[in-house]
This record gives C-alpha cells, structure tokens and sequence, in this order.
C-alpha cells in the first residue's frame, strides 16, 4: 500500500512519518518513533494495553488509523509527567504497588490521568467503572485502586499548596 | 530458619519494587519491544485440522514473494523436545502429522509482518484428516488412530496410589459423599503475549532474548533442537509480562525463532497474537474428579479416594506433574489417615494443557474443600470447626510422604473466621446471602529438579569493586513478581547495606549462574537462601579484613546502615565502603557464591511418582467469600474475599499481599467466568473480549491477611506467597453458593445457567418455591452440575 506522509504531534513533539493509510496507530507509536511504552496485548481492543491520550480522551491505539489524527494532541506513558517529576498517578503506581509485571500499567495510568482530569476526586465506584476498560491479570485490581486514592491525595496536597491553604488546616 | 530475624532494616518492609520505576515511565523493554537493524519479522502457519496426516509441503509460492526471506517446516528442526524428560514429544513444527488444530507446521521470516503474514497463505499443504479425539473420556477407550503411537490408548500417564488402609477408613466414617465434579479449562491470559528475538551473531553463535519464565530450560532446548552447543547459545530475560505458568516451558515460538535464524543468519522476531497464545494454551486441563470421603461424627476425615481425569491436550508438557500435584497435594493439607488416587492424563486432539498457576491442585481442592464442607453440614457441625479437627501438627511427615516443617493453617482459619464475622454470619444470612469457608496450599519449590542431577537448585554470585557496589548475578527469573526486589532486600540485609547499593543482573545465561526458573513457586526459598549464603560468605571477606584494623574477631562484628563496628558498639567502626577498599587490598578482588539445594529429607518417598509433590517448605491459606445469590437468575455476585496466607515470613509486605490478592483474583476468574469453550477441536473464544477474565466491575473486594509461621529452613523464614491462595477461592465460593441458596454446584465455573439449574432441580424436589428457610439442607448431597 502506498504511503504518505502525516504530521502528528506526539508528547509535544511534531513528527513526521510516511505511513499506509491502514497503518494503526500503535504500530507507528511502537515502531515508526520507538515509543514501546504502550503495549499491544490482545487483537481485539480489550484489553486496554495500548490506550493513549487524544486530546486528554483515552482512545486505544490498536484500533486507531494513525492517519485520523493528525492535528491532535497525543500523549503516551512517555508523555506523562513532566521532564523532573513523575505524574502523582505514576508515582502511586510505584509506592502502592500497582504494577507488578507492569505491562498493563501504562494503559491504566493513561486511563487512571483522564478520569482524574474530568473528575479530581471519584468514588471508588467511579474509578472501578473508568478502570473497567483495562485488563490486569496481576494484581487483583486492589492494589490498583491504593495507586489511584494515592495519586488523589497527591493531587489535593498540591492544589492546596497551590492555593497557600497551609498542610495543617486541611479536612 | 536460614538468616536471623532479630533487628531486620530491609527484609520484613515493605519495599518498591526495583524495577517500577522503569516501568511506569515506558522505559521498561518486553521483548516484544526489542528490536535490531536488520531484524526479520516471523509468523507461523498453524494446522486448520485436529488431528492430520502431512503428506506434503510446498512453500516454493510463498519463496518467491519479494521480501521472504526463510520457509521453515519440520525438516528443518526434527528433534522432538519437551519439558520433562519423559515426554519430549513436540516437534517445533510437526513432523508426521499435525495434533491439534493450531498445531504448528511451517513459519516465514520476512522483511515485514504484512509479508510474513501474507506468504502463510502461500504455503500449501496437504493434509489427509485422522479420527480426532475431543474427550477425554472417550479418548481413553481409542484403540487405534493414537494422538502419539508410543502412548496407547492415549493415555499420556496414570499413578495409582494407596496410603494408609482407605477400606478401613471408610468403615470408620459414620458420613460418606461420593460426588463428580467438572472444572473447565483456564488459560494464564498473562497481559504480555509471548514473544521471542533471536539473534544470529558472528561465530556461529545466537542471542535470544524470549518472554520465559525458564531461561536455563530454554537454553538447553535451543541447543538440542537447533544442535548447536549451549556455549554459543545466550539466553536472556528482559522483562516479562507476567507468566502464571504460561512461560514456564518452552514455546513453540521460541524455538520456531532460533530455528529461522539459524536458517537466515539474521535477527528474527516472533511475537504471538492473542490468539495464538490461546491455541498455544498450556493452562489448566478441563478435569473430571470423582471423590470419595469419609469423616466421622465428630468431624475427623477417616478417608479419602479420588479418581481424576485431565484433559491434557496433544503434548506431554508438564502433564505427568501436573497429575501428580493432584495426588500428591489431595490429602496433604490436612491429617489425613488414608487416601487412595487415581489419576490419568489423557490425550485429546487439543493444545496441550501445562503448569498454571496452583499447578495441579486447584480442581482437586475445589472437589475436597466442597465435599468437606458438605460433610460437615451432613454432621451437624461448623465447616471451620471440621478444619480445625483436622490439622496437621508440624513438624511431621504427611500420610503420603511429604515433610512439613511449619504450618500456619491454624492462624489463618482463627484469623478469617474473626475477620469475616464467620462465627455471627454462618447459616444466620438471609435467603440468597450466603458465606463459606475453605483452605488450600502449595509448595514452596520442587524438592526434585525436572531433569535430574546433583546441580544446585540456584547458585548467586555477588561481586564488589572499587565502586562499592554490590553486584548480584542470579539466574532467578523475575517476571513481574518481585523477586529481583527480594533478592536485593536479602543481600542488603545479610550485608547491612542499603538497598540502592545492591544492583541485581539477573537471568542472562552468559552471565548469571544456572537458577531452574520462576515455576512451582520456588524462588523465594530456593533464590532467597542463596543469596543468603552469598551474602555471608561476602561479609566474612570482609569482615576478616576489617576485624584486624577494629582489633577485634571477626565473629564479633556487624554491619549495620551500612557500618562495620563491634557488635552493639554504635558510633565506632568504619564504613562498608573502607571495609571494602580494605578487603580489596588484600584479597585483590571481592567475589563470593551462594547455593540452594532442597535437603534429602525433604525429596520425598521412593515410590513411582514420588518426585512431585515434595517441598522443602509449604505455603497455607485459609479463605472466607460472601455471596448474594439471585435465586430468579442465578447469578452469583461475590461481594467480598477474606484470605489469609500462611508465608512464612513476608519479606516484602506489599509485594506478598499483592501475589495474595492476584491469586484470589484468578481464582475468582475461574470460579465464576473463565473457561475455554471448545467445539470439537476449535475453541469458541480465543480472545480477551471472549475469554472473560474479570475486571475491576466483576472483581469482588479483596483482603488480604500475612499469617508468618517461620519456616526454619526458608530465607528469614519465608516460603511462598504467588500461588497457594489461588485453589481455596473456588470452593470458599462454592460452600457460600449453599449457605445462601441451599445447592451444591460441582461444575466450575458457577456460570448463572449452572447455579439456576440447580436452583430449580432443588426446588423440584422440594416442591417449593425457594423460599426463606429453604437454606438448611440436612441428608442428601443436593449435588448438581454434574450432567453437563
């Protein structure tokens, strides 16, 4: 099939690659620019592994056409956090245990940042029905849900600091 | 216990793991994510028939497309191999004729996957069809047409055990069930599908770097099937996706990987889709199990007889183990004064069943834990109490040989009793609320190696350089458990370093010592103690040196946060990093070896089939589910899981209660949605959208309770945590399905048309309407499932 070029802007970054038009879209994440953060686990779009950030929206990237997005904002577990510091998800995915194998993690922390952002402070139902479109076959899921509580709490610190509500007089 | 347990700095915390933080930036390379200039792309042509005499190949189609590179088939690779030494009998691509459909017969390396994939659909091949066997029932009675010539009647193996005097046992029972029960077939569905790169690299040798939990068994496969010496073969783990079993033998793929390179001289990759990890399977066999018990009135069990059928599939695999795990685990968990075991496992036109998670136990278990609690209730008396009445005393050996050395069981029952309000709930819950108990365990480690010899089980070497850095090279296969974070908590522990000094290289067959894999959950005892010993050998270097600088023994010194001083002399000494200049001044360079290898005691009887089932050490778990029942549909909702697991000693806190929780999830999977559905040779749901593992909607709340025995013999006093829990999470189901609706359900999994069909066989019989108060369920078994 015949390729043509596509610009996208992945992590920030403007790329360009020549692609089919069928090519998906995680096949350019993982080979045209390298980025094997995001995994394939399944054929079918069930699993979660390869989700992504499309303009902030989890899209899995196994059942996306590369092509279709040109112009939107993608982000990858490369993506997340800033050049410094961890995202407060990743960083309780590492202090609650929330990976274990670690190759379902990049899809529910991509997911577990878009739930965060609509919703800073979700239930634990909330969580479990914005998780319920990621398989983990590790850890039970429990763990997973410590990680997301973490990253809540992480979230709140900042933003009170960020608004110079002292440490002390929160609740 | 080996290690001493006073005043621990690392082991016993809880401690990230070593490598999450590579993982949760992507930084973290699976093999899949692995690739090399020049890297040839291979995909596999799989049979469409379950049982087919090849008569003829013809790849020159597919030869001829621009962009193939290599066509291999079964002339290319014709040693069979296999990971027991009694059943190598898969050839990497079939040979004679194809076992099942899914069976491999050909592959291409290509300069794409698209052209892969499309020269697949070039090879030819003529098949001509052979009678094929599905059941295994049915498979046992073939008198010709045998899956293997070599195995008549296609029975793969059979045991037949006695221990102790079952006919007098059972005159002594005042109640006796005799029951059948079904478990389906279950796959690992670990997140990762396999994948292998192999690398053809000058002088003859080859890289390969393969999603496995057994590199040292892959090494030695790769050598015999692509006869090249083990010399020039190089195995290596990257990380893994997670295993469960399902890269405890070698795969297809990962032989089908060496062979293209060898055959090209070029890097080549294969990496499965899921649905070929699925027709690969080597998960848990579909299993018929009819069981015998007898216990008396006052709940003590006299004796036990279970005849069990597995649905092997058409390869030995891990078969015969797998069968002897069944028998050999029946009876052990409690004090059991007779058992009687029949087992067979069974050839069937199918991908062959394996090692999974709880290998060998977890159908029996379920069969055992829910005629126990039937009992009970047939005798007036609390399940829990009935488990009580049962306990081994250890230390002691079990009625079939096996050693015991500790035995948390009796702390894990009182601790999820207490925990679950068992003792306020049971038989108290309304109609369609019910809560069960049962127990399970595990080893903790094969005391016998799967090809024999008088190797250490797992050898660690440490070094330590000018940097101070303490370098571990250990063959242990972490794949996603932990275990290069528990050997690095050891290590720093014995030495009295911090952590972040240790730098663990681990499973890389050109660097690291010989450790026999991630599989019958052995690491911790077998990796964990020899590390132990590594580490102490390291710190006698070191402190024979520094003793003399501190005018002292070197008995009498520690190293504590990392300083070397007198033995409670906090403030004085000097520091582990001049302790080490001082040692590498005169010994010139600091190295040390660790071993592991399980005691003679503990390697079990001499009978035939005696090798499995001993342990140096094993893992208990006692479980209490609640469950709502839906008596109008049958649905079955889990609403919570307490567990209780006997470890030893948690060296990693968190990383237990995650193994703990992880196996209670697959066990609910099992219990309650998993299964591989075939019809005839073809499996109806060969994908994660299909094959149904739960997520966080169906996943009940699960809690998770460290019981620590202290095993004298394990690492700090450790045995395992990745598997145990798994078995007793479908019969703690099961016995809540009753106390909540009054049924029995022998079939896994309780899928709502088995639970409402013996909801209303039970209401048929009664001629009632379920209705409250219809729980209590005196005489009869009220079994049902069974005619399915």
């Amino acid at each position: 099939m015949k390729k043509q070029a596509i610009r996208l802007r992945v992590n920030g970054d403007d790329v360009e690659v020549g692609v089919a038009p069928a090519r998906l879209l995680l096949d350019v994440l993982r080979e045209d620019l390298g980025l094997t953060g995001t995994k394939r686990g399944c054929d079918d779009s069930s699993c979660g592994c390869c989700a992504v950030l499309i303009d902030g929206v989890p899209i899995l990237a196994c059942a996306a056409l590369a092509a279709s997005y040109e112009g939107c904002e993608i982000t990858t577990i490369e993506g997340l956090g800033a050049a410094s510091a961890l995202d407060p998800v990743q960083e309780g995915f590492v202090e609650c245990a929330g990976a274990q194998c670690g190759f379902c993690t990049p899809g529910f922390m991509i997911t577990t940042v878009a739930l965060l952002k609509r919703n800073p402070n979700p239930s634990l139902d909330e969580i479990r029905e914005a998780l319920s479109s990621n398989l983990c076959r590790c850890t039970g899921y429990m763990q997973i849900y410590e990680s997301v509580k973490f990253a809540i709490e992480k979230h709140q610190r900042e933003s009170e600091h960020a608004a110079g509500i002292p440490a002390g007089a929160r609740r | 216990m080996s290690g001493t347990n006073t005043q621990l700095s690392t082991v016993g915390k809880s401690m990230v793991m070593t490598d999450a933080r590579t993982k949760i930036v992507g930084l973290g390379k699976y093999a899949d994510d692995l690739s090399v200039p020049g890297m040839l792309i291979g995909r596999i042509l799989h049979s469409p028939h379950a049982h087919a005499r090849i008569l003829s190949i013809d790849a020159s189609r597919a030869l001829a497309l621009p962009g193939v590179v290599a066509v291999a088939t079964g002339k290319d690779a014709p040693t069979p191999y296999g990971i027991l030494p009694i059943g190598h009998d898969e050839c990497v691509f079939a040979v004679d004729k194809a076992r099942y459909i899914g069976d491999n017969v050909a592959a291409v390396a290509a300069t794409s996957a698209e052209i892969a994939e499309q020269a697949l659909d070039l090879i030819r091949v003529e098949y001509e069809p052979l009678p094929a066997f599905f059941d295994p029932e049915e498979s046992m009675k073939a008198e010709s047409n045998w899956i293997h010539e070599s195995r008549a009647n296609n029975i793969e193996k059979e045991y037949h055990h006695v221990f102790g005097d079952p006919e007098v046992g059972f005159r002594q029972a005042d109640f006796v069930a005799e029951q059948r029960y079904f478990a389906g077939e279950v796959n690992h569905a670990a997140m990762e599908p396999h994948s292998t790169l192999a690398i053809w690299e000058a002088n003859e040798h080859m890289t390969v770097y393969s999603s496995t939990q057994v590199p040292y068994y892959l090494h030695r496969t790769i050598s015999e099937v692509c006869e090249m010496p083990m010399s020039q073969i190089r195995v290596i783990k990257p990380l893994i996706g997670s295993g469960f079993g399902g890269k405890s033998e070698v795969i297809p793929l990962e032989i089908a990987a060496s062979v293209l390179a060898k055959k090209t001289k070029k890097p080549v990759k294969i990496t499965y889709t899921r649905e070929e990890v699925f027709y690969t399977h080597r998960g848990r066999p579909r299993t018929i199990v009819d069981l015998k018990m007898g216990i008396t009135r006052e709940g003590k069990i006299a004796a036990v007889e279970a005849r069990v059928v597995q649905d092997g599939g058409a390869y030995c695999g891990f078969g015969p183990v797998t069968v002897l795990y069944s028998g050999a685990l029946l009876g052990a968990i409690y004090d059991v004064p007779a058992v009687r075991y029949d087992g067979y496992r069974v050839l069937t036109n199918k991908p062959a069943c394996g090692a999974m998670r709880g290998h060998g136990t977890v159908n029996v278990r379920f069969a055992f834990e829910s005629m126990l609690d039937q009992l009970a209730r047939q005798a007036g008396l609390d399940p829990a109490d009935v488990r009580r009445k049962n306990l081994l005393k250890a230390p002691c050996i079990t009625v079939n040989g096996l050693r015991v050395t500790s035995y948390g069981l009796p702390e894990c029952i009182e601790k999820v009793v207490a925990r679950s309000g068992w003792n306020a709930k049971r038989g108290k819950l309304p109609y369609g609320k019910g809560i069960g108990i049962a127990c399970s365990h595990y080893v903790s480690g094969a005391a016998n190696p799967i090809i024999r010899s008088n190797m250490p089980h797992t050898t660690v070497n440490i070094k330590i350089d000018r940097d101070a850095v303490v370098t571990v090279y250990s063959g242990a296969s972490d794949i996603g458990q932990g275990s290069d974070t528990m050997q690095v908590q050891i290590i720093a522990e014995v030495l009295g370093v911090r952590p972040a000094r240790v730098k663990l290289i681990s499973a890389d067959t050109e660097l690291t010592p010989i450790d026999l894999g991630s599989y019958s959950s052995r690491v911790t005892f077998m990796a964990g103690n020899a590390c132990i010993d590594a580490a102490k050998k390291m710190r006698e270097q070191i402190f024979a040196v520094v003793s003399e600088t501190l005018a002292s023994k070197p008995d009498e010194l520690e190293c504590v946060d990392e300083v070397i001083r007198k033995k409670n002399a906090a403030g004085q000494g000097i520091s582990f990093e001049e302790g080490v200049a001082l040692a590498i001044d005169r010994h010139e360079a600091l190295s040390s070896q660790g071993t592991y290898s399980p005691p003679e005691e503990a390697r079990g009887g001499k009978f035939k089939g005696a090798g499995v089932g001993p342990s140096p050490s094993y893992s208990y778990s006692a479980q209490v589910a609640e469950v709502t029942v839906d008596p109008a549909t049958g649905h079955v909702c889990v609403d919570k899981i307490v567990a209780a697991h006997d470890c030893g000693k948690a060296l990693n806190p968190m990383a237990v209660e995650g193994q703990v929780i992880g196996s209670v999830y697959m066990g609910f999977g099992q219990a309650m949605q998993e299964e591989m559905i075939w019809h005839g040779g073809r499996l109806m749901n060969p994908s994660l959208l299909e094959y149904r593992i739960p997520t966080t909607l169906e996943n009940p709340e699960i809690e998770c309770i460290i019981v620590e025995s202290e095993d004298p013999e394990g690492p700090f006093g450790a045995k395992e945590a990745g598997e145990g829990s798994l078995a007793a999470t479908i019969p703690a189901i099961a016995n809540a399905i009753f106390d909540a609706v009054g049924v029995r359900i022998a079939t896994v999994p309780f899928s709502p048309e088995v639970v409402l069909d013996a909801i209303k066989k039970k209401q048929k019989l009664a001629g009632t309407n379920g209705r409250p108060g219809d729980k209590d369920f005196a005489g009869g078994n009220g079994s049902s499932g069974g005619a399915a």
